[in-house]
C-alpha cells in the first residue's frame, strides 16, 4: 500500500494519472530560486527552451548567459562564477553536460570545489524518437565517480522543483538529471521533501514483513509502484523506496530495509554499470551482503521510438521488475 | 598602478632573475616538472606580482582584488615562486613542490593554496572560468580586473576558441589574457605540431583587441596592460613573444626542455649563469 504519511498522488493508480515533464519541474523551480536569490545565474547552451531555462531567461535577463552551443565553455564559465559567489545553473541534455564536457566538470567544479549546478536533461531511453545520440544512459555513472559531486534523480516534476530549488541551497557541485517526457506525478507539494532521504513510498500490507525491497529513481519509481501493486495481488510484500539521491546514498534507510527484507531489486533508466544499482551494491556488500536484481540498460545504446515503447523493450518496465522480484526470491 | 620609474624597472629585472632562480632550484629539487615555461614568463610575473596586480597577499581572499588565471597550469613554479617573494607564503615551502603533503600541487590545485584563483593543468579551461568571473564582476558592479595567462600550445584546444567567440560576444573589457607566445609545446615547435599563425588576426577576425610584445620588457608589459584597460569594447588579447628557457642558454630556445627539470650538474650551470651576466643583469 502507498506510505499515507507521505500524501503521494490518491489518483496514481486511476486510468489517467496526472501527469507532467520533469524539465518543467527544473524550469519552475529555476524560476523560484531565481526570485529568492539573485546570486542565482543560469546558462544554456543553445538549449533554453528545451531544458525549460527559458522561463528564467524571460524573467532575469541580466542573469542568464547563452553561450552557443559549446557544453565545454558552458561549465567552464560557470566554474568561474561559482567561485565568485554566484550559484550557476548549467541546462543541456545530459549526453552533451555532462556528457561531452565531463574534464572540464572535473577539473573547474569538482577539483575546484565551484558552486555549480548542472541540469541534464534528456536522460534515458524515454527521451524517444530522437534516438541513441541523445539519450543519455551513462551520466549517473559519469557524475558519481567523482569527489565532491552529489547526484539527484528526481521521481517527477514536483520532486524536481524541489530538488532543484534544494539545490542553490546546498553548498558545492550538484548534477541533477531530469527526464524529458511528462511521466505520472506520485509526489503533492504536501509530500515531505528532505534533500538526501531515501522515502519508502510502499509498504507491505498490515505491517507486514517485506519480501524484498525495490530501490528506484526518476520517472521509473512509477514502474516500481505498479509492480508493487501487482506483487501484493500475489502476496509478495515489497518496499518501494524513491532514491532521488544517488549520491550521497541514505545508508541508512537502504541498508535497514536491505535487512528487513532480504532482497534487493534497482531500478533506474540507466545502464546497469555505474548507475543507482551499482551505488547500492558497493554500499550492501559493504554494509549488509544481500541477494539483488538490476533493472536498468543492459550495455547496450537505445534506438528512436516512442517513450513508452523504448521502456519496455529496454527491460525497464513493471512487468520486468515483477520478474527481477520473483528472481531475486529465489536466491533467499 | 603606481608610476614605473626606471628604478622600478630595475626592481623588477632583478626579481624577475631572482623568481628564476627560485624555479631552477624548485625544479631540480622536485625532480620533476616544466623548466621552459616558468623560465620564460618569469618577467610577466614579475610585472603583475610586484607592479600591476591590486592585491593584498597577507589577505589573498579580498574580494576586489585582481584576479590572475593561470589556464596553462604546468608553468606554475614561477607563479608558486612569484607569490613567495610577494609575501604569500614563506620561501622555503618553495622547495617542496611536488612533494607529499604541499600545498604546491604538481598542477595548481586552488584549495591547496590560497591566491590560485582556480585549479588548472588541463588546458583550454582557463579563459572559460575568467569569463564567469568577469561576469560576476559586471553584475556585482566591481572594478577588479581579469587577467588569463594562456601558453601558445594551448590554442591547439578546441574549447578555448569556444570562450574566445563568448568573450568577443559579451565584449568583456574587464577581462585581459596574455599569451605566452614561446613556440614550443611539449613534443616540438608549434608550428610543426598544430601550425598557429596568423595568430594576431585569428584573434581579431573573432573580434578581439590585439597587442604584441616583447614578453622580457618590464616596459612593454606594463604598457599593453595600460592600453588594454582603454580599450571599452573588446576584449584584449596581449601576445607576449618570449623565449623558452630564458635566462639559461642551454634551455633557450629547445623544446626538449619544455617538460623536464634540470639533473644537479644542470641547475647548477643554470644558477651560475642565472647569477652572473649570463643573465640580464648582475644581481650582486
Amino acid at each position: 500500500m502507498l506510505n499515507p504519511e507521505l500524501h503521494l498522488n490518491p489518483d496514481i493508480f486511476s486510468e489517467t494519472p496526472k501527469k507532467a515533464a520533469l524539465r518543467d519541474g527544473y524550469g519552475e523551480g529555476l524560476l523560484e530560486i531565481g526570485l529568492e536569490n539573485s546570486d542565482v545565474v543560469a546558462l544554456s547552451a543553445d538549449l533554453e527552451e528545451s531544458t525549460r531555462a527559458e522561463a528564467f531567461a524571460k524573467k532575469y535577463p541580466e542573469r542568464f548567459f547563452e553561450v552557443g552551443v559549446a557544453e565545454q565553455d558552458m561549465v567552464s564559465i560557470a566554474a568561474g562564477f561559482g567561485v565568485s559567489g554566484k550559484i550557476p545553473f548549467v541546462s543541456s541534455y545530459a549526453v552533451f553536460s555532462p556528457g561531452r564536457n565531463w574534464e572540464q566538470i572535473r577539473t573547474t567544479i569538482c577539483y575546484n570545489d565551484s558552486n555549480v549546478k548542472i541540469a541534464g536533461h534528456h536522460a534515458g531511453v524515454s527521451t524517444g524518437a530522437d534516438g541513441a545520440t541523445h539519450q543519455a544512459t551513462e551520466d549517473i555513472a559519469l557524475m558519481r565517480s567523482l569527489p565532491n559531486m552529489k547526484v539527484f534523480a528526481p521521481c517527477d516534476a514536483i520532486e524536481a522543483k524541489k530538488i532543484t530549488v534544494a539545490a542553490a541551497k546546498i553548498w558545492g557541485p550538484i548534477y541533477l538529471r531530469f527526464s524529458r517526457n511528462p511521466s505520472v506525478v506520485m509526489t503533492t507539494e504536501e509530500t515531505p521533501f528532505i534533500p538526501g532521504k531515501a522515502d519508502i513510498f510502499w509498504l507491505p500490507q498490515n505491517n507486514k514483513k517485506p519480501d524484498v525491497a525495490i530501490i528506484g529513481c526518476g520517472q521509473l519509481v512509477y514502474q516500481c509502484l505498479l509492480a508493487a501493486k501487482a506483487l501484493e495481488k500475489e502476496k509478495i510484500q515489497t518496499l518501494v523506496i524513491n532514491c532521488h539521491s544517488i549520491k550521497p546514498l541514505d545508508s541508512r534507510q537502504i541498508v535497514a530495509a536491505a535487512k528487513k527484507s532480504g532482497a534487493v531489486v534497482t531500478v533506474e533508466e540507466h545502464q546497469i554499470a555505474g548507475g543507482l544499482g551499482g551505488a547500492i551494491a558497493e554500499l550492501l556488500s559493504e554494509e549488509n551482503p544481500t541477494p539483488m536484481e538490476f533493472v536498468g540498460v543492459r550495455d547496450v545504446f537505445g534506438e528512436s521510438g516512442e517513450g513508452e515503447e523504448l521502456i519496455k523493450k529496454y527491460g525497464m518496465a513493471s512487468n520486468h521488475i515483477e520478474k527481477a522480484v520473483k528472481k531475486v526470491l529465489r536466491r533467499k | 598602478m603606481l608610476e614605473l620609474t626606471d628604478e622600478k624597472i630595475k626592481f623588477l629585472e632583478k626579481r624577475a632573475n631572482e623568481i628564476r632562480e627560485s624555479v631552477v632550484k624548485m625544479l631540480y629539487e622536485a625532480g620533476s616538472g616544466h623548466s621552459a615555461g616558468p623560465l620564460g614568463m618569469a618577467d610577466v610575473f614579475s610585472a603583475f606580482y610586484f607592479h600591476i596586480l591590486n592585491h593584498r597577499p597577507e589577505e589573498p581572499e579580498w574580494s576586489d582584488r585582481d584576479r590572475l588565471v593561470l589556464s596553462n597550469g604546468h608553468i606554475c613554479p614561477v607563479r608558486y615562486a612569484a607569490m613567495a617573494y610577494a609575501g604569500y607564503f614563506p620561501l622555503d615551502e618553495l622547495n617542496t613542490l611536488r612533494k607529499l603533503g604541499s600545498r604546491l600541487q604538481g598542477h595548481p590545485h586552488r584549495q591547496s593554496l590560497p591566491g590560485l584563483e582556480t585549479t588548472s593543468g588541463p588546458l583550454g579551461s582557463g579563459l572559460g572560468q575568467s569569463i564567469g568571473m568577469a561576469l560576476a564582476a559586471k553584475l556585482d558592479q566591481k572594478k577588479y580586473r581579469i587577467y588569463c595567462f594562456v601558453s601558445d600550445g594551448e590554442q591547439d584546444e578546441g574549447n578555448h576558441w569556444e570562450s574566445v567567440m563568448f568573450a568577443a560576444k559579451r565584449k568583456l573589457n574587464n577581462l585581459t589574457v596574455l599569451m605566452d607566445r614561446n613556440n614550443i609545446q611539449i613534443d616540438g615547435f608549434t608550428e610543426d605540431i598544430m601550425p598557429l599563425e596568423p595568430l594576431r588576426q585569428k584573434y581579431e577576425a573573432f573580434n578581439w583587441h590585439v597587442l604584441e610584445i616583447n614578453g622580457h620588457s618590464i616596459e612593454e608589459i606594463v604598457d599593453a596592460v595600460n592600453e588594454a584597460k582603454a580599450i571599452y569594447e573588446k576584449p584584449t588579447l596581449i601576445i607576449c613573444h618570449t623565449i623558452p628557457g630564458k635566462g639559461v642558454s642551454f634551455m633557450e630556445n629547445n623544446y626538449l626542455w619544455h617538460g623536464k627539470p634540470p639533473t644537479r650538474d644542470e641547475a647548477m650551470a643554470a644558477l651560475k649563469e642565472l647569477r652572473s651576466l649570463g643573465g640580464k643583469i648582475q644581481i650582486d
